[in-house]
Parts: C-alpha cells; structure tokens; sequence
C-alpha cells in the first residue's frame, strides 16, 4: 500500500500535448475516480501510471519512490482492462498465474493466492475454463481476480463496467466497492459515468482537455463546483445555467452581491414549484418526463432558455401552461460570465 | 453476390458449371503433365499415342538413376526449410514491433518493402551473378541460395505477419507487460501462441514460394546448391523434345509440395483469403 503523487506530469505524441501538466496526490488506501468527457485524457494518465505510456515530463511516484523509469510490472500496479484482455489461450487460472509466473513465485503460493482470489471473485467453478466460455461479467471478475492475486499497492480500472448491461454494472460496482473495503488497496478508478464515480469515490478528478478543472469529495463536487464545467458535468439531469434575464424579478432582489451578466446555475432538483407572487422563475411546461419516482419537466423561461426540473409528482399544469419556481438563496451558484469560475 | 443469394434453378446450374470449368481449365496442363509421364520420349510426341499408350516408369527410374534427382530434391528441402525458417527468425521480430509499437515510419516501410517486389528480378540479374561469382565466391552454395530465397520472401512474410498480429488487441499485449512479461516471452508466451495459425499459414506459403522459386535458383547455382526448378530447367534439353522425362521430372518436381499443400489445405486457404473476407 502506498500513497501516490503526480507533479507536472505532461504528456505529448509527437508535437500533440494531451495531458498539460497535471498535479494530484493520492492517500493512501483512497478511492479515486477519474472523469470527464471523451478524449479527456482520462485513459493516458491512468496509462502513464501504469506505465504504459512514458511520461514526456513531471514525475509520478508511488510509495515516495519515482517511477518515470520504472516497468509496469515492477511499480506494484495492477491493471483491468475495459475490454478485459484475458489472454484467450489459457484458461482462467493460468490467466491469473500468469503474472505470478513471471514473478517466479513458487508453484503452491501462485495456487493458494488464485484459489483465494478465485474464492473472492466467485470463478472457482470456471478455473478450467477459458475465457471464451465465460459470460462478459465472469470475465470481468477473471480480469479483477488476475489483478488482485499480485497484491499490487495500487489497482488501475479503466471503464472496466462499459462493457457489461445494466442490471451487471450496478451488480459489479458494488462488488468493486466491496472490494475495496475489505482489501483497503488505493484504486483509481476511470469513468465517464457519473454515478459510478458519485458512488464508489473517496474523491473525484474532474478532468478536461488535459487539465485538472476541480478534485474534491463528491459531495463537495456537487455543493461547490468550482466553475462551470464541474458544476455542470456533476449530477444528473445535467444543473440548469440561465441569464438573470430569465428571473421574473430584478437579481438583486434575490441574491445578494449578484451582477447583472452573472450566469445562474440552479440544479433541476432545487427548483421548488410555487405561487406566482413568489416567484423568481416563470416558465412555459413543454415535455414531460416520467421516471416512476420523479418526474423531469422541462420548460422554457421567458427569455426561451431551456430548464429542466426535477418534481415529485406529475403536475396538474398541461403542456403549454405557465409554472412558477423559487430556490433556496444557497442553492443558487453564480458564475462569472467570462471566466466561469463560480463566485 | 446478389446472384448466388437468389440461387434460382438458373444460379444454381450456372455458377457451379463454371467453377468446374474454369477448375478444369487451370487443372488440365497438371493432369496433361503427370499423363505425359508416363510415356516414353517417342510415344510423347506421336499423335496416334494421346491418350492411348502403355504406361511406363521409365522416365522417373531414369530420373533417379541418371539425374541424380534425391540431390536436388534434397537441396530443395535443405534451402526452402532454412530460408523459411531464417524468414520468420526475421519476421515474427520485425511484424511484432511495427505491429505493437508502430512509429510515423511504419507504413512507409511497410510500403518500402512491399515495393522491393516491384523490381523486376532481372534488373539486377548481372550485379547479383557478378557479386556472387567473383567478388564474395558464394555463387552455387547453399548459403546463397538459402539468403536469397529468404530475401525475396521476407517483405511478403513480414506483411502476412504484420496482418496478424494486427488482429491481436493490444490490451493483451499490455496485460501482458503488466503482468511482468518480457519482449521474448510476449513473442514466445502470447503473441505466437495467439497467432499460431497466422504463423503457420505464413510459414507455409514462405516454403511454398521457396520450393517453387526459379528465377534465382536456376541462375546463381549449377550443380552443388541446385534445387528442383534448376533439375527441371536441366532437362528443357536444348537438342530437342524429351517429354516424357520432362514431365516425369516436373512431376516428381511438384509432387511434394502440393502433398504438402493438401495436408496443410486449411491453413493455406485461411492463410491466402485473410485480409480479404476479414
Ligand atoms: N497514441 C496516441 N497518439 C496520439 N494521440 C493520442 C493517442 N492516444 C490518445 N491520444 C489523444 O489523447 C487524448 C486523450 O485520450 P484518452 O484516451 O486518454 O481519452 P479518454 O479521456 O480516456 O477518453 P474516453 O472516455 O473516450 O476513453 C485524445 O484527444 C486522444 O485523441
Ligand atoms: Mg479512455
């Protein structure tokens, strides 16, 4: 187990910088989620953690040791693959003995971790199997199973969950938070799905074009979103921004300190419905969205910005009819119009 | 393929007619070759024997009494199986590291290679006999046969590889480097095992060309490192019209190589059609 820090780390193919000097420190035995839109450079870092991509510049060290230089196999990492990658042509134990192997570790002590990690995962009735006769979750485990027998210091999951259906994915991340508990290993986790990383994070990085744009709990992430972007890639459906145009009354009256090309950022969830005397957003209902437990209404304010809200139950108002919304003052974020960044 | 889909009475008469046409066309001179055989010299050419005669062995016991023909055959085998082998010792290495970690160069070299096949052979006829002969005194040995036959079959060697390994995702290659594998056992312990019948195929196809290759062989040996195409050219005698012993020579020429190809049928067609229906 060890504590990880990324200082400067830059990446480049060829004269193309795609990661910009990133700065982040891990603990010891954390959960860390990495997301952020495609091509975000999500995968490269965790990559250049791995060692599988060389580092073009900064240093990352786990353990206080620097391992620029270093072999994946040698930096006590252990990766799963978002399209598994088990070696086809062996089966399920040798799949997880392969690294013990190579490792040179003696023959008995390769069995006894496989037949643990076997037991763990749930596989011990398919170690004779390969990997081609197995279901996508099962392989899934094997890949997390060859993982863990190496009792690496840190575990590095790229989307290891795309690939499987619903009803699997909710299944298996909670068995990855499981894991998790029970072994204490820091994990770094990459993703595009947020609920995944609301749910399994100790602290989410929120990444963009290269950069870090916020890291903080995801509780944090969600009440303080640092600007714009995090604030709207956090949650679902996605915070609602408008300009003060769209109040029905003067900003001011409503948020102290508030300027006049502000743009307001007010999760569909805080949107309360109420009267017309109180309130601040009037709003033409254009679509209804049946969840079961919620409804998603959307609307258009009077200045034609789209919003989403998030209600409890169907309205009485018909497509078409006004409704009339209030938030609390604290739920409200404002953002600078031209640096984004939230005041 | 909309036709064959439809397969009416039609399609289904038609399109098999001529595949056994066009197979009966490509196969008659084969067929003509072994018949012809077994004809003596002068029975060969008269017209009254085409296609009644008595068969005979002559020509193949004169084949192995007078024309020594177990040393050149030998000498094909010798040269094809190292030249194969030297091939793919050269191939796997060379395929694996463009297949695995291509650079900007990569496709011009594979381009590069594919275009050495475009110079004709005989372009370079005189500096190769010349080298050969009387600066490096390696005309006629096994060696210059073996690296020859090697050469002209590496760029096509490489590239069947390359395709292959192309298949191969490159996340198992990676486990693989984080599980602690190295270059060799990546080569050894995945990609060759994963590849196999891609290896194979290609390693048969190597030994194919090799066994049937003339152009150099006949050119650049004369009786020490001489193979079976160069036995076969022996017996194009200038004076006149031995068929019966060319063609029993051409047959037990060609013999081994397509027993071998019949075996290995499966492979060879996997092998040929790959990049196409893929
Ligand atoms: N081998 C490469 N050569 C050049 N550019 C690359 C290479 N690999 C990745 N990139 C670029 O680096 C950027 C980051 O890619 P990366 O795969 O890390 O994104 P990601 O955040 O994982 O996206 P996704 O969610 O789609 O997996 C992308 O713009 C991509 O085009
Ligand atoms: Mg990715």
């Amino acid at each position: 187990m060890a504590n990880l820090n990324i200082r400067d780390a830059k990446k480049a193919y060829g004269n193309t910088e795609v990661i910009h000097g990133i700065n982040l420190d891990i603990e010891d035995g954390e959960f860390v989620v990495f997301v952020g839109p495609s091509g975000c450079g999500k995968s490269t870092l965790l990559r250049m953690i791995a060692g599988l991509e060389d580092i073009t510049s900064g240093n990352i060290s786990i353990g206080n040791e620097v391992v620029n230089t270093i072999a994946p196999s040698k930096r006590g990492v252990a990766m799963v693959f978002q399209t598994y990658a088990l070696y086809p042509h062996m089966n399920v134990f040798k799949n997880m003995a392969f690294g013990l192997r190579q490792a040179k570790m003696p023959e008995d002590e390769i069995e006894k971790r496989v037949n643990a990690a076997a037991e763990v995962l749930q596989i011990t009735d398919y170690l004779n199997r390969t990997p081609r006769a197995l279901s996508g979750g099962q392989r899934q485990r094997v890949a997390i199973g060859r993982a863990i027998v190496r009792e690496p210091k840190v575990f590095l999951f790229d989307e290891p969950l795309s690939n499987l259906d619903a009803a699997l994915r909710v299944q298996t991340r909670l068995e990855i938070a499981r894991l998790h508990q029970s072994l204490g290993t820091t994990m770094i986790y990459v993703t595009h799905d947020q609920v995944e990383a609301m749910t399994l994070a100790d602290k989410i990085v929120v990444l963009r074009s290269g950069i870090i744009e916020q890291v903080g709990s995801p509780v944090d992430l969600y009440e303080n979103p640092g600007n714009m972007f995090v604030a709207g890639f956090i949650g679902s459906p996605k915070m609602n921004f408008f300009s003060s145009k769209a109040f029905t009354r003067s900003i001011a009256t409503i948020i102290e300190g508030a300027a006049h090309g502000d743009i307001i950022g007010i999760r569909p969830e805080h949107l309360r419905v109420t009267t017309k005397e109180n309130a601040m957003l009037s709003a033409r209902l254009e679509l209804l969205e049946n969840l079961g437990e919620n409804v998603l209404a959307h609307f258009v304010s009077q200045d034609d910005t789209a919003l989403i809200a998030k209600l409890d139950r169907l309205p009485t108002e018909k497509i078409g009819d006004t409704m009339h919304f209030t938030a609390n003052t604290n739920l409200i974020h404002l953002f600078d119009n031209k640096t984004k960044i939230r005041k | 393929m909309a036709v064959v889909a439809q397969s009416s009475t039609f399609s289904r008469i038609f399109w098999p007619t001529v595949a056994w046409l066009t197979a009966m066309i490509f196969f008659f001179p084969i067929f003509w070759m072994v018949f012809t055989s077994f004809k003596t010299d002068a029975d060969a050419v008269k017209p009254e024997y085409l296609f009644f005669f008595t068969p005979t062995f002559e020509n193949y016991l004169n084949m192995t009494e007078n024309y020594d023909y177990w040393r050149f055959a030998i000498n094909s085998v010798i040269t094809s199986t190292f030249a194969t082998a030297f091939a793919l010792v050269v191939g796997v290495p060379c395929a694996y590291s463009m297949a695995f970690n291509p650079t900007p160069a990569t496709k011009n070299i594979l381009m590069w290679m594919l275009s050495t096949k475009m110079l004709p052979a005989a372009a370079v006829l005189y500096p190769m006999t010349f080298l050969t002969k009387n600066f490096l005194g390696i005309y006629d040995t096994h060696f210059l046969v073996i690296v020859v036959l090697m050469l002209i079959n590496l760029p096509i060697v490489i590239w069947m590889l390359f395709t292959y390994f192309k298949e191969i995702p490159k996340e198992i290659i990676e486990a693989g480097k984080m599980d602690g594998v190295n270059t060799w056992g990546e080569i050894k312990d995945i990609l060759i095992p994963l590849a196999w019948g891609g290896v194979a195929s290609t390693a048969l196809l190597c030994f194919i060309f090799c066994w049937n290759e003339a152009y150099w062989t006949v050119r650049l040996t004369t009786t020490e490192a001489a193979t079976l195409s160069k036995l076969i050219e022996g017996n194009r005698a200038p004076e006149g019209l031995f068929f019966g012993r060319l063609s029993a020579v051409s047959t037990a020429a060609v013999g081994p190589i397509v027993v071998l190809g019949w075996f290995c049928q499966r492979q060879l067609v996997q092998g040929l059609t790959f990049g196409a229906v893929k």
